[in-house]
């Protein structure tokens, strides 16, 4: 589904992504973890296309997209829900949803996908007509979450779904990822500070550190291995 | 009574006028957080043009159509060549419109000369409310009604102002940023050029709007140069406040009575009468 080989980002002199290689199955849920800093969003925003990578290659589904900026990966399938989430708060609730689907050009199937989103996460739909500012920090994440479904995306993007929110909120919108990879095959690249979380559901998890990956294994041996924990993921 | 209606009246006309002209400034720094000092130049331009279309035709309404084509091309040229690349510097985009506008008023004296030359109005002007009155707060409304609705209720407007709201998340929709911003000042550019269209007659000449876009300028800082309903609400609001003091004050005054406004606005609400702040949060 998407293969990265060598990946470098550079903002001025600093190579906040250095050399990162790392291949995704289809069906794949993969937790990127580690500190402030590390690289983790750059990585995603480079993936999308909303940060020109400097070298390496990053391939999905056998299409090359890494010089193809973020208005044209989402039409390949590829949505990204950014740190904060990216909720456009001068908007109201269902049109931050319909922008997500607007580049499709299927009306009938955008309805549907607004109701799947909707049924998905039904705090959403009592609030369509509200600004976006109105939500609380759960909902808006609700609403960042299906405002990238609403594209259909085959790969999934995600940039710290839990930052600041109540834990039974984070076990909720995990257990939405779980599930949506069960119904469609969604892949997920989940990019979190929360590790035992993001593990909870992941297949696979790798740490970032300066921008470089410094270990990648099965998200159960991660979990279990107390040398592995306390060396990289500090608990 | 007499007096005061058709004071209204004319001020409600000129108002229109003021409304049309700074809706296409709010459209622009909607978009890219740039006041458009270039818009009356795109406007004098467009009208120039009518004008040389009406001298080898005779008739009104095709230099009228070419007018506000002329309008959006300029504006889209000058977001793609001129403001683009200076995008990242709101100072420099505002000195390169404010060059623009010194350069094409030259650029029209040069080619049609500074003198005024007599130019059309649409219909019969004579008489208070006359029917020209009619068709230009006419054609203000629909163009501002068409505007409002563009941006409330189409899938482009959506587009436009997720894009002028935030281009990043914007782009992730897959929305084309770029393409959004110029769509956007091509269609300010047509509107400022149908205000221009309206304000010109009876003469033009290169410096013909200045007076017009001050009170355009001032009517969407009264509404919030964020908010085009404020704005267009802002621009009958200053017609009709303006009319009355030339009417019963007199008309030296008028000048002085727009600045007044403007300062006790500013100092009052400086986010305009219908604003809603500039600091956007995160």
């Amino acid at each position: 589904m998407l293969e990265i080989e060598e990946l470098t980002t550079t903002y001025g002199p600093v190579r906040a992504v250095d050399r990162v290689s790392i291949s995704v199955e289809p069906g794949a849920i993969t937790a990127v973890l580690g500190a402030n800093g590390a690289g983790k969003s750059t990585l995603l925003r480079t993936i999308s296309g909303l940060v020109r990578a400097r070298s390496g290659r990053i391939m999905m589904s056998g299409t090359d997209i890494t010089r193809m900026p973020a208005e044209l990966t989402v039409r390949r399938g590829l949505a990204l829900v950014p740190e904060g989430g990216g909720v456009i708060t001068e908007l109201t609730v269902a049109e931050n949803l319909r922008l997500g689907a607007l580049w499709r050009g299927d009306r009938a199937d955008r309805a549907r996908a607004l109701r799947e989103v909707c049924e998905l996460f039904p705090p959403l739909a009592s609030r369509l007509a509200r600004p976006a500012s109105t939500l609380s920090g759960g909902e808006r994440q609700m609403l960042a979450i299906g405002r990238a479904l609403m594209s259909r995306p085959r790969l999934l993007l995600l940039d710290e779904p839990s930052l600041g929110l109540a834990p039974m909120i984070t076990a909720r919108i995990m257990q939405v990822l779980r599930d949506l990879r069960a119904s469609t095959g969604l892949t997920v690249l989940l990019v979190e500070q929360n590790a035992r979380s993001a593990l909870s559901i992941a297949d696979t998890g790798m740490v970032l550190a300066l921008g470089q990956v410094v270990m990648a294994a099965p998200a159960g041996t991660l979990l279990t291995d107390e040398t592995l924990r306390h060396a990289y993921l500090g608990f | 009574m007499d007096q005061f209606l058709n004071l209204t009246l004319n001020g409600v006309a000129s108002g229109a006028v003021y409304s049309a002209l700074g809706l296409s400034l709010v459209i622009i720094y909607r978009a890219t957080r740039v006041v458009n000092f270039a818009q009356p130049a795109f406007a004098l331009i467009s009208a120039y043009l009518a004008y040389s279309i009406n001298q080898a035709t005779g008739g009104y309404w095709l230099g009228f159509a070419a007018a506000l084509v002329a309008g959006a091309v300029l504006g889209m040229l000058t977001e793609r060549l001129l403001v683009r690349p200076v995008r990242h510097n709101e100072l420099g985009a505002i000195i390169v419109t404010l060059g623009l506008l010194i350069v094409l008023q030259a650029v029209a004296g040069m080619v049609w000369s500074n003198e005024p030359h007599s130019f059309p109005y649409a219909f019969d002007f004579r008489g208070d409310f006359s029917p020209n009155s009619v068709f230009v707060v006419a054609a203000v409304a629909v163009t501002a009604i068409g505007v409002l609705v563009l941006f409330k209720a189409t899938p482009l407007g959506l587009r436009m102002r997720a894009a002028a709201f935030n281009a990043d998340s914007a782009r992730m929709s897959g929305v084309r940023v770029g393409l959004m911003l110029t769509v956007g000042w091509g269609l300010a550019s047509a509107v400022g050029s149908l205000a221009g269209m309206l304000a010109v007659p009876p003469f033009i000449f290169p410096n013909v709007l200045d007076g017009v876009f001050v009170y355009a300028l001032t009517a969407a800082v009264i509404g919030g140069l964020d908010n085009p309903l404020g704005t267009i609400i802002g621009g009958f609001l200053l017609g009709v406040g303006l009319s009355y003091v030339s009417g019963y004050l007199g008309p030296e005054l008028v000048t002085l009575a727009s600045l007044a406004i403007l300062v006790i606005v500013l100092a009052v609400r400086p986010n305009g009468l219908f604003g809603r702040g500039l600091a956007r949060s995160v």
